[in-house]
């Protein structure tokens, strides 16, 4: 079966409510701290690997102990996600996922380690203030911060290829993706509302940039795997979501579509005439009509373009040995298209820039309230706070006005259990089952200290291997690290 | 490209209540968005121009 590992990188907007003065860089440190205990004090390991060799995907190696001895900020879960300070934000990784509704899964499964976070570190600020996490993707003042994609993608696939087939399915997308902002920034022609909070932020077409001249297609290359099979699709340009769905479909399609070009079965590539400008052109259009000039002379407005992405992908699928989950996909995508040829009202109950815009256009005709009023900037703001109590799409979801795909119960078993069908599985379990012994990890490694003169490293080379099929037998027999460091470097001798 | 894509499964159950009744059912909407407004006035934050004035970001990724 052709599987895809991928996953999300989201950036929260964090501030102190009625300390104005507040520092950004260390309430995130606070708070990732203050994150669930023991886990906290295990590192972040950030030196490179060298590819591994043993039936299971480990090769055994010795470490200097001060190598792990890192200043920085940062927390492995249990869930194999990594929790950090990115910038001037607190940022949840996603474990590697092995689908996209298991992808979706973790994603939500941050929020809730967010919440947590700074539900813990609350005991040290004053009465009446509180963290405020926001899962969006901009202040509107002209700071945007990123909730990025990443998909491992066969080594052998062109970059060119992507680029060419890529840059117009994501400016089109963004119809899906968009989690909706009021008014424009950045030094973009005003507007009253658009469709996706990051559209204002997008100079290049191409580029290893993601906190200037932000690029629609980034180039930034960290497989965090053997790099002669796979590369890491970096990507920059999608908006952190609320919906359930949403992150699905977002996660999804552009999975069907890379899986599509490594198995040769996209047609030649829909090229944009001016991605730019038509980036800022498809999130302003609220009629989704508006056509978009393509290089071979003809235009197509970006719903058109998506129905033809649709088309493409559910001729790939049909043949394709590939996860029944993509079949989900490709209804929830088309039943988005069709609902979304009639405005965004129909699809309310799914995508965050229409659920918000009702909110805005609702109290705009019962408060009578122009565009730049503080209070639908407010709405917007809220719309994000992952506060079930106060964030507004969790309102949404209360009051069954927004659908789910999963249980509040999933999305807590997900915080606290790793996904099982990658590596992730080996490192999370690995913390629950061994947690004193583990000193270090990355994506591609376990540093364990079992008591000899130096901490062995664990490689996981793999993303595939280390699941839960791979691991659990040997896992099951070492009661202590010591006993599995001793089975894993067994198969070498 | 669209009129075949209307077919989908979605479409069908709904439209017979639509075509009955469209003006009674713009009311309706619009009843349940004022419900949804008043809940969501009782989380509001309670002082918008000082919240939106203080949520200033660093730039990130």
């Amino acid at each position: 079966m052709h599987t895809r590992v991928l996953g999300t990188e989201v950036e929260y907007g964090i501030t102190i409510t009625k300390d104005p003065s507040f520092n950004p860089v260390t309430a995130s440190a606070i708070i990732v701290n203050a994150y669930g205990g023991g886990s906290g004090r295990i590192r972040w390991s950030y030196d490179e690997e060298s590819p591994g060799r043993d039936a299971r995907g480990f090769t055994l190696g010795e470490v200097p102990i001060d190598e792990t001895d890192s200043g920085l900020v940062n927390a492995v879960l249990d869930n194999g996600a990594r929790l950090y300070v990115d910038h001037a934000h607190p940022e949840y990784s996603s474990p590697e996922c092995a689908d996209p509704l298991e992808a979706t899964l973790y994603d939500k499964a941050g929020e809730v380690v967010m919440h947590r976070a700074a539900g813990a570190a609350a005991p040290i600020l004053d009465e009446g203030q509180r963290f405020a996490l926001h899962k969006n993707n901009s202040d509107g003042k002209g700071n945007s911060y990123g909730a990025h994609e990443n998909y491992l993608v066969d080594r052998s696939v062109n970059f060119g290829d992507i680029v060419h087939h890529l840059t117009a399915f994501l400016i089109s997308r963004q119809i899906l993706t968009g989690s909706g902002k009021v008014g424009a920034e950045h030094g973009r022609g005003s507007t009253s509302y658009q469709i996706a909070q990051r559209a204002d932020f997008f100079e290049e077409e191409i580029g290893l940039e993601t906190t200037l001249k932000r690029p629609i297609i980034n180039t930034r290359d960290e497989p965090h795997a053997d790099p002669a099979r796979y590369r890491r699709l970096h990507v920059i340009f999608g908006d952190a979501n609320m919906s359930e769905v949403q992150t699905f479909v977002k996660l999804g399609t552009t999975s069907l579509m890379l899986m599509a070009l490594e198995e040769g079965a996209l047609d030649e590539p829909i090229r944009v005439a001016a991605p730019v400008p038509a980036v800022t052109a498809v999130s302003r259009d609220l009629s989704l009509q508006r056509p978009i000039r393509l290089k071979d002379g003809t235009s197509a407005s970006a719903l058109e373009l998506q129905w033809r992405y649709l088309d493409t992908a559910e001729r790939y699928a049909a043949a394709a040995d590939i996860s029944p989950v993509y079949k989900q996909v490709l209804n929830e995508w088309r039943d988005l298209l069709t609902d979304l040829e009639q405005g965004y009202q129909g699809v309310t109950d799914r995508l965050d820039w229409a659920a918000k815009l009702q909110i805005l256009e609702g109290y705009r005709r019962r408060d009578k309230l122009e565009w730049t009023d503080a209070k639908l900037r407010l709405l917007d703001l809220q719309f994000h706070d992952i506060d079930p109590n106060r964030g507004l799409y969790h309102r949404l979801v209360r009051s069954g006005r927004m659908r789910r795909l999963f249980t509040a119960d999933e999305i807590e078993y997900a915080v606290e259990h790793p996904p099982e069908s990658t590596r992730a599985w080996f490192r999370g379990e690995s913390l629950r089952r061994y947690r004193d012994a583990v000193v270090a990890a990355n994506w591609d490694s376990l540093v364990f200290d079992v008591g000899s003169s130096s901490l062995i490293r664990v490689p996981m080379m793999d993303p595939l291997r280390g699941t839960r099929d791979l691991v659990e037998d040997v896992l099951d027999e070492s009661p202590d690290a010591a006993t599995l460091i001793k089975k894993l470097g067994g198969d070498d001798d | 490209m669209t009129e075949r894509e209307r077919s989908s499964r979605k479409d069908a159950p709904e439209s017979p209540q639509a075509q009955d009744a469209p003006v009674t059912r713009g009311e309706e909407v619009t009843d349940k968005i004022d419900d949804l407004l008043d809940e969501i006035d009782s989380v509001l934050e309670e002082n918008a121009e000082e919240f939106v004035k203080n949520y200033v970001q660093k730039g990130g990724q």
